[in-house]
Order: structure tokens, then C-alpha cells, then sequence
């Protein structure tokens, strides 16, 4: 399954994880140490948040840390500035509308 | 033109705030605001066109529109009226359906408040959107692709990158 950058945000959790990781990179255990959930829990979340490409992966010697990447990120917000042209465009048409009635 | 446009999301409430200024008296943007007619020639983001199957503008009522695409694609749409203060304020709950309707069991509902306040010869609209669940926030996506702006803006991305 394709998943994009909406599902990262989708879970408190992730949002949680993210915000975490926007502060530096962390090993899975590090990130796990801050929940209460269960190891096995935030490794799915961090997997899903690696599909949906907001981390990124640094092996170094055997640790593995975890990066976020604002890049990703960004696409919420080209997608949110779409929707605000929406209403701009159907809010125009509205000003034309009252003017003819 | 000043039209004091605001447009603010706050994605981590499951909500979306959006604020215009119309130069129309109160009665005339209330009217186009529940007038299917009306809304036929305004609500459908172009080339999308809103048209209605049936609408009763009383609470528990429903509006039952299709987004209608320029190749004939229909979106349609389930609005039901929670509240209304007439003249002033309605409330809806918004769903994807069928064209007769049907709502999928357990599909994400926008909550929608409008709030019409006249201000002189102006109106100034508020609409507050907001969401139930987490997921939701792919609903914004999806209604983006109903109003087929996404496609529209597409479409001007290759226009402009033909230029």
C-alpha cells in the first residue's frame, strides 16, 4: 500500500514521535523510552512513519537512528494551500453572484 | 479589493477556520448561502459545477448535491441541517454518499458551522470545519479531489510549465 505524508500525522502518537524526533535523530529505543506503549507499538508507528518517508534511516555502526525529514512534510502544507485557493476561487464566484442578485 | 480573507488550519484540533467579507447585505448572503439555485452558481469550485437533487432547509433536513465534473463525473454529497438560527447561523454534517443518498456505515463526517454577521452594507461569513477523528484528515484530501481543484491546478501546473 502507498501511503502518504496524511497517514503520518493521522495517529497522536506519530504526531508525537515526529515532534520528537524534529528536536535531533534518536535510536528506536530512545524514541520507545518516552511512551508508555509498548516497544513493539512504536516500532509500527516508525515504520509507518518511514513508508510515509517523514523519516529517514542513518545506520551507524550497528545503531540505527532515526531522522526526520521536514521536506516531507511540506506536502500538507501544498496540499492545505490548494484547498485555501478552493474557497478563494469559490468565494470569488460568490462576489460575482451577489453582485447580480 | 479588500475582502479580510482568513483562512487558518489547526490540523492538530481537526479544524479549519475560514473567514470572508462580502459586499452584499446579510439577506442576500444568506440566500445564496442556502438557495440551491444559488449555490448551483457559486459552491462547485470551477469547472466543478454544484447540482442538487433535493434539498429541505430545516433541521434534519437534508441537501443531496453532486459535484458535477466538466467530463459529466459525479461527486455526490449527503449535508444534513443540525441547526438553524434563520438569517443568522446553520450547522451541518457532511458525508460522501450515493445518488440516492446512502452513507458509507462509518465514514468520516465534517461537522460545518456558518455564521453570517452583517457589518454595514457587508456580511462577514465564519465557517469552522471540524472533524471527529484522527483519520479524518484524509477526508480533507478527498474532498480536495471532489472539488477537482486538484485536477484544475494540475491542469494549469502543465499550462504553465508548456508556457
Amino acid at each position: 500500500m502507498k501511503r502518504d505524508v496524511f497517514q503520518a500525522i493521522a495517529d497522536p502518537t506519530r504526531r508525537a514521535i515526529l515532534a520528537l524526533l524534529a528536536l535531533g535523530a534518536m535510536t528506536p529505543n530512545a524514541i520507545a523510552a518516552h511512551f508508555e506503549s509498548t516497544r513493539q507499538t512504536i516500532s509500527k508507528h516508525i515504520q509507518i512513519l518511514t513508508e510515509c518517508e517523514v523519516l529517514t534511516q542513518k545506520k551507524t555502526g550497528r545503531e540505527i537512528h532515526y531522522h526526520f525529514n521536514p521536506e516531507k512534510m511540506k506536502e500538507i502544507d501544498i496540499w492545505l494551500e490548494r484547498f485555501r485557493k478552493m474557497w478563494e476561487d469559490r468565494f470569488d464566484q460568490l462576489d460575482n453572484l451577489l453582485n447580480d442578485i | 479589493m479588500t475582502n479580510n480573507f482568513v483562512f487558518e488550519k489547526d490540523l492538530a484540533a481537526k479544524k479549519i477556520h475560514v473567514i470572508r467579507e462580502f459586499n452584499a447585505p446579510i439577506e442576500k448572503v444568506w440566500k445564496a448561502w442556502t438557495n440551491p439555485d444559488l449555490l448551483e452558481k457559486w459552491w462547485g469550485p470551477k469547472p466543478w459545477v454544484a447540482k442538487t437533487k433535493s434539498m429541505d432547509f430545516t433541521v434534519g433536513g437534508v441537501w443531496l448535491y453532486a459535484m458535477v465534473g466538466p467530463e459529466g463525473q459525479k461527486h455526490w454529497s449527503y449535508v444534513k441541517f443540525t441547526a438553524i438560527e434563520n438569517g443568522s447561523r446553520f450547522s451541518t454534517d457532511a458525508l460522501f454518499c450515493d445518488e440516492d443518498g446512502n452513507t458509507i456505515p462509518g465514514a468520516p463526517v465534517g461537522h460545518w458551522d456558518n455564521k453570517f454577521v452583517a457589518a454595514g452594507d457587508k456580511t462577514k461569513v465564519v465557517v469552522d470545519l471540524t472533524f471527529d477523528d484522527e483519520a479524518d484528515i484524509k477526508m480533507l484530501v478527498e474532498m480536495g479531489f471532489e472539488g477537482g481543484f486538484t485536477m484544475g491546478l494540475n491542469q494549469l501546473d502543465e499550462l504553465l510549465a508548456a508556457q
